[in-house]
């Protein structure tokens, strides 16, 4: 299979990842996580990243997203080379142009709903969009429990929260790490139908990490991967044809 | 189990490393007082056995009781005493012994031995066996002496130069004619020895023709006591008293071990404190340790082991750190033993030498108090490990710290300050004495209570600080919110540093208020422009007085001359002054009469006119050191202070009833006041004399102020031990902080908070925690202080609260300090963090 650029000439590109390589160790001890992975992001598109444990999905998300250093190839986020910039210019961008959701909710506990999600402009020092902010919170349903600590919260509602607090800041890109990996299904759908309400309504850019084909149908784009390599792609995807997809992938690996 | 207490101990090395360090800086302080302490005394004792080769049975004048009118005063030891005990079968000789205070001064005219150890003292004929000359022969009549080996060594002279001495006054120039070697313990500690012959000696300390003491040695093969019953039969038993050598260097070694218990408890004091602030950073480090094994020690109840097990495994853990402790203690504690006696060494006070003593008792104690405290303070996190359920295990968050309610601790603590206040109050109504007692328990009762409510009080306090952090930023809303998230924790951490600033605070508070109030006695009742004393205290001749007022521009001078006399059957010394000036030299308030002295006309201070129920008018007749007795009038009443008290006679009336007159202090005043040139001038006049002092008001302030700095210095020494512990607690907690909130850091760094910000959290949290402990400390160290000088302010007029403000602003930017630098290392550990781990770890 090769890994042909999925440019897409239609709309801007949010994020792209050039011949990026990710190499741990060194000798015998050498594990290649990322395999010149080149693969695009465009605006107001939501993309899924798919595939099984270890194929690289996490750091593929990670390096993109700013978190994680990569050994070669080049990342972009808008007009902006990631592989320059050194850790504070990192840290100003992804709370500038970069919104995350991770699988443990990570809010803080001693701050209130509202303050989690006016988090990242606090640090920025920004006065939030008041405006916006509204827009978000009630599209996430949270207008009643703004100052609810997260203690206080059930499992969803927090997953809700950090929902708000990426998009709050109205980011270039939100980043979602197995978003619904905590959630029951029916907490996990809400959430999910956020995002793409998100994308569908608001033009916003999200990439997910997940290996729920359920969740994955929601994006518009899913892209598999496999040792550290892009090896297919669906547009429009369904459960059931992610699932298919997975499992040839699945069959292959065993044989091979 | 014990395999895996053991690997457990290896896996947290760094941390366990704090908790070792903490254990050990208390071992090492306990261990070190001890070790100290029993050198010196060892080698004291040691001394001081040698000391008494010479003697085997010491003769020394039986004290006449005073009895009626009678003065008391002791009898008389003659050179036919002396005669008669060396006749004595088994007597191999007999010594006639005459000491007394002898000031001599180096080369540049400074005082040897500082007043207290400049001793004198007669040679016996032409071969002293007590001390064997080195150099030249023995001295002859008032113009030669004999100096010890080790005052010629520090002070350069040789057998033939001149020296200056002083011993009551005036100035002796003597020439050096030998030099002999002596185990005396004063010229060991720094003092020196002048021997002259004895004739000379018993002049010049008025003992003509008597001795202090006949040390008498036995011949070879006569025991002391049989050596003691021959001489109790051989001399009259109303006359001497006879003590055998052995008895005298038993009760020299008693006293010295009770002189040194002191010190020792002292010291001991302080690394208590140290060990007591210890013990929260050995609770908080295990409390952590379990905290981070929730999981594992979950598992292993899942897989079968029981409470008891899991119990067991933490406090053998604790057993390993308190042993490797115990024992770097011992090491680190024998260092601070020797380092101790060196630092003494330098600072003038000579300790004798002698080996190091490290007795099983120091051993054990410092195995005992390292291994019990740390295993004692290991127990209730031991006991909650043993309560984690087994399902932990399969949890994936950590197990919350459970937030009981904290009721019933504030109802404690607010019980035990209130008990604390109540005692300290009604401590400072009562009168001096009475109210330490109370005082000292009130103390510990509010210091236990505001120790259980910090966690209570930490909530407003930290809330109080909240306008400043909010100029940080998120970083600073965050470090406050983080601050009272665990109030047991901030607590346990603040009150380490709070218990060592409120003792020092509490000090500082006294010692300034103490030392403000003697100063003002000192300026307020003296009215001359000089104070004429004797370096140690002693009396000086009435040749001092007539030489100062022979001294230009000196325009009034009086002695204040102490005279024993019975009252009323009543041993009571009299103050001679000078009748017609003592008024201009003094200041002091009359409160019933006049101030007049003179004739049989008298003042009286308060304290004593009440106790014998005066007033201005009332006769009272007195009985002089020679008997005659006289009838005084108490012509005025007045207020006393710490320089000035009792009975004030004229001299004049004293004179013919005074054998030896020796004044304590002569008072002067000058036509130009006091200036260097005035004070060079009445120098000049008393001979440049070694032995006296010659000092204006401030002088006498500055001597005040350097006893209590020297004081005060020494306790902040002590106390910087506290503190250091204080500071590996902040550590400490700050490290537990950041290991449990690693996630929400990763959280944040993810979403832009940079690792300055992350750093200026943890930062500004050390901050709050310490500042907080350092607000408790000065706090209630300012309450001490103040009750403490309530209590000290019914013994004197003058006091009054002095409030150290700027020692106050460096104790709390010393806390400050403490926290800047408990969070170096936690705060860069944050700012590292690996981001994507932390997010992750669950």
């Amino acid at each position: 299979m090769t890994t042909a650029p999925l440019a897409d000439r239609t709309t801007a590109v949010a994020a792209r990842a050039t011949e990026l390589s990710k190499i741990y160790g060194q000798g015998e001890t050498r594990v290649v996580a990322l395999d010149r992975v080149s693969v695009d992001f465009r605006q107001a598109e939501f993309t899924a990243i798919m595939g099984p444990s270890g194929s690289g999905k996490s750091t593929l998300m990670h390096c993109v997203a700013g978190l994680d250093t990569f050994s070669s190839g080049s990342v972009r986020i808008g007009e902006t080379e990631l592989g320059s910039l050194k850790d504070k210019q990192l840290t100003k961008l992804r709370r500038d142009k970069i919104g995350f959701i991770f699988q443990a909710f990570n809010l803080l506990p001693t701050l209130t709903a509202l303050e989690n999600i006016t988090l990242p402009m606090d640090i920025a020092g920004r006065r939030p969009d008041r405006q916006w902010l509204d827009t978000v919170i009630q599209m996430v349903g949270l207008s009643g429990r703004l100052s609810h600590r997260p203690a206080q919260l059930s499992g969803g509602q927090q997953q809700r929260v950090a929902v708000a607090r990426a998009l709050a800041s109205k980011p270039d890109i939100i980043f979602g790490d197995e978003p619904t990996g905590n959630l029951d299904s029916r907490s996990g759908a809400e959430v999910l139908g956020f995002l793409r309400n998100s994308v569908r309504e608001l033009g916003q850019t999200v990439v997910m990490v997940t290996h729920d084909p359920v969740a994955a149908a929601y994006a518009d784009r899913v892209v598999f991967l496999a040792d550290g390599r892009i090896v297919d792609e669906v547009h429009g995807p369904t459960a059931d044809s992610v699932l298919d997809r997975m499992k040839q992938f699945d069959a292959k690996g065993r044989t091979s | 189990m014990f395999r895996t207490a053991l690997r457990n101990v290896l896996a947290h090395k760094a941390r366990l490393l704090m908790t070792v360090l903490a254990v050990m800086l208390g071992v090492a302080f306990v261990s070190g007082t001890l070790v100290f302490t029993n050198t010196i005394s060892d080698a004291l004792q040691k001394q001081s056995a040698k000391g008494f080769d010479h003697v085997d049975v010491a003769v020394t004048p039986e004290w006449k009781d005073a009895k009626g009118d009678e003065v008391g005063e002791s009898q008389e030891l003659t050179r036919a005493l002396v005669d008669d005990s060396a006749r004595v079968p088994g007597a191999e000789r007999a010594v006639g012994v005459v000491t007394g205070f002898t000031a001599m001064a180096d080369k540049d005219g400074k005082l040897i031995g500082g007043g207290f150890q400049s001793q004198g003292g007669n040679y016996w004929g032409t071969e002293d066996p007590r001390y064997p000359l080195v150099e030249g022969h023995a001295p002859k009549g008032a113009g030669e002496v004999l100096i010890d080996s080790r005052t010629a060594e520090r002070t350069g002279y040789e057998v033939g130069d001149t020296v200056r001495l002083s011993i009551d006054g005036p100035v002796l120039e003597p020439v050096v004619s030998g030099i002999f070697t002596t185990d005396d313990g004063n010229v060991a500690a720094g003092g020196s020895l002048t021997l002259f012959d004895t004739a000379t000696a018993q002049k010049l300390f008025g003992k003509e023709g008597t001795f202090d003491e006949i040390a008498v040695k036995a011949k070879d093969g006569v025991s002391e006591t049989a050596l003691q019953a021959q001489l109790e039969k051989a001399l009259p038993s109303d006359v001497v008293e006879t003590t055998t050598g052995q008895k005298l260097a038993d009760d020299q070694a008693e006293a010295i071990a009770s002189s040194m218990s002191g010190l020792k408890q002292g010291l001991l004091v302080f690394a208590g404190i140290a060990l007591f602030v210890g013990t929260f950073i050995i609770a908080n480090t295990f409390t952590m340790l379990v905290a981070q094994r929730t999981k594992e020690l979950a598992l292993m109840r899942a897989v079968g082991a029981s409470r008891r097990q899991v119990t067991r495994s933490v406090l053998i853990e604790a057993f390993v750190v308190g042993a490797v402790a115990a024992v770097a203690g011992l090491v680190a504690g024998v260092g601070i033993g020797v380092g101790l006696r060196s630092l003494m060494g330098t600072l003038d006070a000579t300790v004798p030498d002698g080996p190091l003593v490290i007795s099983p008792g120091t051993i054990g104690t410092a195995f005992a108090v390292g291994i019990l405290v740390t295993m004692l303070a290991a127990w209730l996190p031991g006991r909650r490990a043993a309560k984690i359920p087994p399902v932990a295990a399969m949890g994936s968050v950590h197990a919350q710290a459970t937030t009981r309610s904290l009721v019933l601790r504030n109802t404690l603590g607010a019980l035990f300050s209130a008990a604390g206040v109540a005692v300290v109050l009604a401590a400072t109504t009562m009168d001096g004495s009475d109210g330490q007692a109370p005082m000292g328990l009130g103390a510990v009762l509010l210091i236990i209570g505001v120790f259980i409510l910090t966690p209570l009080l930490s909530r407003p306090l930290i809330a109080a600080a909240a306008p400043v952090l909010r100029l940080f930023g998120v970083s600073g809303k965050l470090a406050r919110q983080n601050s009272v998230r665990n109030p047991r924790r901030t607590a346990a951490t603040a009150s380490a540093l709070m218990i060592g600033l409120t003792l020092i605070t509490g000090m500082t508070v006294m010692a300034g208020s103490l030392q403000k109030s003697i100063d003002k006695m000192a300026a307020a009742a003296i009215e001359a422009d000089y104070v004429v004393s004797m370096a140690n205290g002693n009396g000086l001749s009435p040749d001092v007085e007539r030489r100062l007022k022979e001294a230009g521009d000196v325009t009034a001078t009086s002695p204040m001359r102490n005279a024993p006399s019975r009252i009323d059957g009543e041993t009571e010394f009299l103050t001679g002054v000078d009748g017609s000036t003592i008024g201009g030299l003094t200041e002091l308030k009359v409160e019933d009469g006049a101030f007049e002295v003179g004739g049989a006309r008298v003042v009286v201070d308060r304290d004593t006119a009440e106790s014998y129920g005066w007033k201005a008018g009332s006769d009272f007749t007195v009985a002089y050191e020679d008997g005659e007795k006289q009838e005084l009038t108490v012509a005025g009443v007045y207020e006393a202070n710490e320089m000035i008290r009792g009975i004030m006679v004229d001299t004049a009336t004293l004179a013919p009833h005074t054998a030896e007159p020796a004044d304590m202090l002569v008072l002067v005043k000058t036509s130009d006041g006091a200036s260097d040139a005035v004070k060079d001038r009445l120098e000049k006049a008393l001979g440049t004399n070694p032995a006296i002092k010659v000092q204006d008001k401030q002088d006498l302030s500055n001597e005040i102020a350097k006893m209590f700095t020297l004081i005060l210095n020494m306790v902040y020494g002590l106390l910087a031990m506290a503190v250091i512990v204080a500071v590996l607690g902040v550590i400490n907690t700050l490290a537990m902080s950041v290991f449990e909130r690693s996630q929400e850091i990763g959280m944040l760094r993810a979403i832009g908070l940079d690792r300055k910000g992350v750093k200026r959290m943890v930062r500004l949290e050390s901050l709050v925690i310490s500042l907080f402990g350092g607000v408790l400390g000065i706090g209630l160290g300012v309450f001490f202080g103040w009750a403490a000088g309530q209590l000290l302010g019914t013994r004197m007029a003058t006091y009054e609260l002095v409030l150290p403000w700027g020692r106050m602003v460096v104790f709390l930017l010393l806390a400050a300090a403490v926290g800047v630098l408990a969070a170096l290392w936690p705060a860069r550990r944050a700012a590292r963090l690996n981001m994507l781990q932390a997010i992750k770890a669950e």
